[in-house]
């Protein structure tokens, strides 16, 4: 008998179906990705078993827990299984912990409310716990209030509060999304530690996680199971039109396909650019240059300052220092005192295309809008023409043109977004994160566009983004960020097959790969990227390199030549 | 709406004028008799038609007020926010010092100062509800200039005057056009306590605090010239309370959309 059972699961929505026969099984020990794109029901389907859907749902079908129906049983038993038998953990640690508790007495009150210890051990064992899911001095942090903790040490409490019972099975709703990817890796072989013999069911959009970590793979589309089987079978086998179709379209790392290099022209040149916010400097020193027609990547984890730099190459944030050149022209200053021609061919697109839509403004008004600026000769009907014609280079057909953005989809949204950018003929795209918030067959497409764009009209990408699979199978070159410094440039092939830099030989282990072939190994990295109001001495990197020594805490490594790659570090290589 | 409607169009069909008195019929109860339906006060003058009278001019002062502080508000509020820095702290410094002045005193002196007349009223009215409506359009307009489709245009060279009436306004409004309803009540109340006080309204003109004033004269020998204007004025308020309610569930559902 399984541990878990979950058999023709439907859940409705008035006339709304979102899952429509769902099955689940999981057996005692056995961890089981639950995997699919937005709207395919893996979270509707979650909270189902954890009988925490909305009111107004309407579920049928049956889940068995332990033998035990508990659709449809009373809250207060179901609370029962929930706390000792059943642990949760979701994506945001931060929604879930309550802010005005310290961590500590959380974990305490689990403890107390359920019996687990008397009260003089609950301390003692909230703190045990805390120090088992790798909180650096529990005794101290077990005080902190969740605030003062970052997004993977509050996950780690999290699962801490979630395994602190011993449950039959932990369910996981995108536990490492919101986490940067050295963490994402820690959080997952944390979870495969201190499991013990607590079945796990993942929720998931990242195959990578899935093939690395899951014996069993369930994938979902539109509410329906498609494809259900060991993970390593599912991968290799012709499965489901739809599991192959994500499966192409999620991005290797550890595989090549770059593409070719161009030798061109520089068109931009930024040079020693700074940037501070008071006394946080997050940029330092960084320069760069992009050639017509090339993709620069410009990677990094959260608080490593890409997004900062080209905000300020922009003119959208004030520069400390530094210079940029555009094609001979140097843009300083804020982008309102900019020239339009330097304005126009320098545009961005963001990562989240609802909040860079503006709500009230219909598509055609969106994209036409930067044409009364600089075509101010043009008529309306002309305008209106040449948004046509835009939507249609980025696919969109002309029944768009009056929608609100709230009337599109993710995918939608992001080509209305680039095609307002690509409107004004830029020469120069920058794309911050812009297929970050996009599912995997999205953001393929939009991928996709961009390279198709780039071959006709010869623009220039630099293209801003945490997740190397992507970046690897985009960009030309590679600039590699570390709190607010570049600590390696490369073109893609070096890069990724000899990375000099030992921090961008860990980001690239960290990144899970879609193939149950590849082993996943260990973090590489520990601990996580220090406060930028006070980074440590010497080499940034240092307090988590393994290979630092005395020299690297004391002196500051300068970017230097190395087989064609710039490097700041003072032991290079492999 | 009806309470509207009759004002509008209640002095109209009542044979009496707000301004004739009867003094042989003073302090009648409300009967159909002679037409008084709300009865007639201390100078014999008809009660319904003063009532009517009274509302068009409390509703007439609180909507002007409102519409007054509406766009001194959002103007000044959104040219706050956007431009920001030393402008936003010099403009927002002012406000508060607006803010300090004891607003009883500030009407009092504008009545010595100046003739008591109707339009001083809007500008009292008016003055003390810029000041939120300035504060709640400055805090709004700060988290939309950060927002990244005010940062697309900048980029693209669209001129600070059509982002501010372009993108930051019509983002405004759903706040703005509840904090409306809500401030309209607000003058209401304001108006008739000036009245009250006798501050505000002069006779022969008359509004729903006069009245109450008056009534409040006559209470012992007829308390209907009292509960009339007053239950009125309660009446209103709720109505422009549920409205504003009801606006703000409008525009909360389009967002949640």
């Amino acid at each position: 008998m399984s541990l878990l059972d979950v058999t023709g699961l439907t859940i409705r929505y008035g006339d709304d179906t979102v899952v429509a026969g769902v099955d689940v099984f999981v057996e005692r020990g056995e961890s089981v990705g639950l995997v699919g794109e937005s709207g395919s029901g893996k979270s509707q389907s979650a909270l189902a078993i954890l009988g925490l859907l909305p009111k107004n749902a309407r579920v049928d079908g049956s889940i068995e827990f332990d033998g035990q129906q508990i659709l449809g049983e009373s809250e207060k038993s179901l609370n029962t299984i929930r706390a000792r038998r059943i642990g949760m953990v979701f994506q945001d640690p931060m929604q879930a912990l309550n802010p005005y508790l310290r961590v500590g007495a959380q974990l305490k009150q689990i403890i107390l409310s359920h019996g687990l210890a008397e009260k003089d051990e609950a301390s003692h064992r909230a703190i045990e716990m805390l120090a088992k899911v790798g909180l650096p001095d529990p005794e101290r942090q077990s005080r902190a209030y969740p605030h003062q903790l970052s997004g993977g040490m509050r996950q780690r409490v999290m699962l801490a509060s979630a395994l602190i019972a011993e449950p039959d099975l932990l369910i996981a709703d995108e536990p490492t999304t919101a986490l940067d990817v050295t963490v994402q890796a820690q959080i997952l072989d944390l979870l495969e530690d201190i499991r013990d013999n607590t079945a796990l069911l993942l929720i998931t959009h990242d195959l990578g996680v899935v093939a690395g970590y899951c014996e069993h793979m369930i994938v979902l589309e539109r509410g329906r199971v498609v494809d259900a089987g060991p993970t390593t079978s599912l991968f290799a086998g012709p499965g489901h039109a739809h599991t192959q179709r994500l499966i192409a379209a999620a991005p290797r790392v550890d595989r090549g396909g770059a593409p070719a290099p161009v030798s061109a022209s520089t068109i931009l040149s930024v040079g020693d650019a700074a940037v501070d916010y008071d006394e946080l400097h997050a940029v330092v020193n960084v320069s760069f240059s992009v050639r017509k027609g090339e993709t620069v990547a410009v990677v990094g984890e959260s608080g490593s300052g890409k997004s900062s730099l080209v905000r300020a190459v922009l003119g959208l944030v004030p520069m400390a220092a530094g210079r940029v050149v555009y094609s001979g022209e140097t843009l300083d200053g804020p982008v309102e005192t900019r020239s339009l021609d330097g304005r126009r061919d320098l545009q961005l697109v963001f990562q989240d295309p609802v909040s860079a839509l503006n709500p009230q403004m219909r598509v055609q008004t969106i994209v036409e809008e930067s044409l009364l600026v600089h075509e101010p000769a043009l008529g309306a009907a002309e305008r209106r023409a040449s948004v046509v014609a835009m939507l249609e280079k980025v696919g969109l057909e002309k029944k768009f043109l009056r929608r609100f953005p709230h009337e599109l989809s993710g995918g939608q949204a992001q080509r209305v977004a680039i095609a307002r950018a690509l409107i004004l003929d830029p020469k120069i795209l920058i794309c911050d994160e812009a297929v970050a918030a996009l599912d995997g067959t999205v953001r393929a497409q939009v991928l996709d566009l961009l390279r198709s764009v780039q071959e006709e009209t010869g623009l220039s990408i630099v293209f801003i983004s945490h997740d190397l699979a992507v970046v690897r199978s985009i960009s030309h070159r590679v600039l590699v960020m570390y709190m607010g410094r570049l600590v390696e440039a490369a073109n893609n092939e070096s890069l990724f097959a000899r990375p000099a830099h030992p921090y961008t030989q860990a980001l690239i282990k960290s990144v899970p790969v879609p193939d149950p072939v590849v082993a996943p190994g260990r973090a590489p990295l520990l601990g996580e990227v220090p406060s930028l109001l006070n980074p440590p001495s010497g080499c940034v990197f240092h307090p988590r390199c393994p290979r630092a020594d005395a020299a690297c805490s004391d002196t500051t490594p300068v970017l230097r030549d190395l087989d064609g790659t710039r490097v700041a570090c003072h032991h290079p290589g492999n | 709406m009806l309470i509207a409607v009759m004002a509008l169009v209640g002095p109209w069909i009542s044979p009496n004028d707000y301004v004739a008195t009867d003094l042989d019929r003073i302090l009648r109860s409300p009967s159909a008799a002679g037409m008084h339906w709300f009865g007639t006060d201390g100078l014999g003058r008809d009660l319904f038609v003063r009532t009517m009278h009274g509302i068009r001019v409390t509703m007439l002062v609180a909507i002007v007020a409102s519409v007054v502080s509406l766009f001194i508000g959002v103007a000044y509020g959104a040219i706050a926010g956007f431009v920001g820095g030393r402008v936003d702290a010099v403009m927002m410094r002012l406000v508060d010092t607006l803010y300090a002045l004891p607003f009883i005193f500030f009407v009092i002196l504008l009545m010595v100062a100046f003739e008591r007349n109707f339009l001083l009223i809007f500008v009292a009215i008016g003055a003390i509800n810029w000041l939120d409506m300035a504060r709640i359009v400055r805090g709004q307009t700060l988290s939309l200039r950060e927002r990244e489709f005010v940062e697309a245009a900048r980029l693209t060279g669209v001129s600070t005057a059509r982002i501010i009436f372009r993108h930051i306004a019509p983002n405004l409004m759903g706040i703005v056009i509840v904090y409306v309803t809500l401030t309209i009540p607000q003058a209401i109340l304001v108006e008739s306590f000036l009245s009250f006080l006798g501050l505000g309204v002069q006779e022969p003109q008359t509004s729903l605090g006069a009245l109450v004033d008056a009534g409040v004269n006559q209470m012992e020998r007829a308390a209907f010239t009292l509960l009339i204007p007053a239950t009125l004025l309660a009446v209103i308020l709720m109505c422009f309370n549920f409205l504003g309610d009801g606006l703000r569930d409008y525009f909360d559902a389009r967002h949640s959309q």
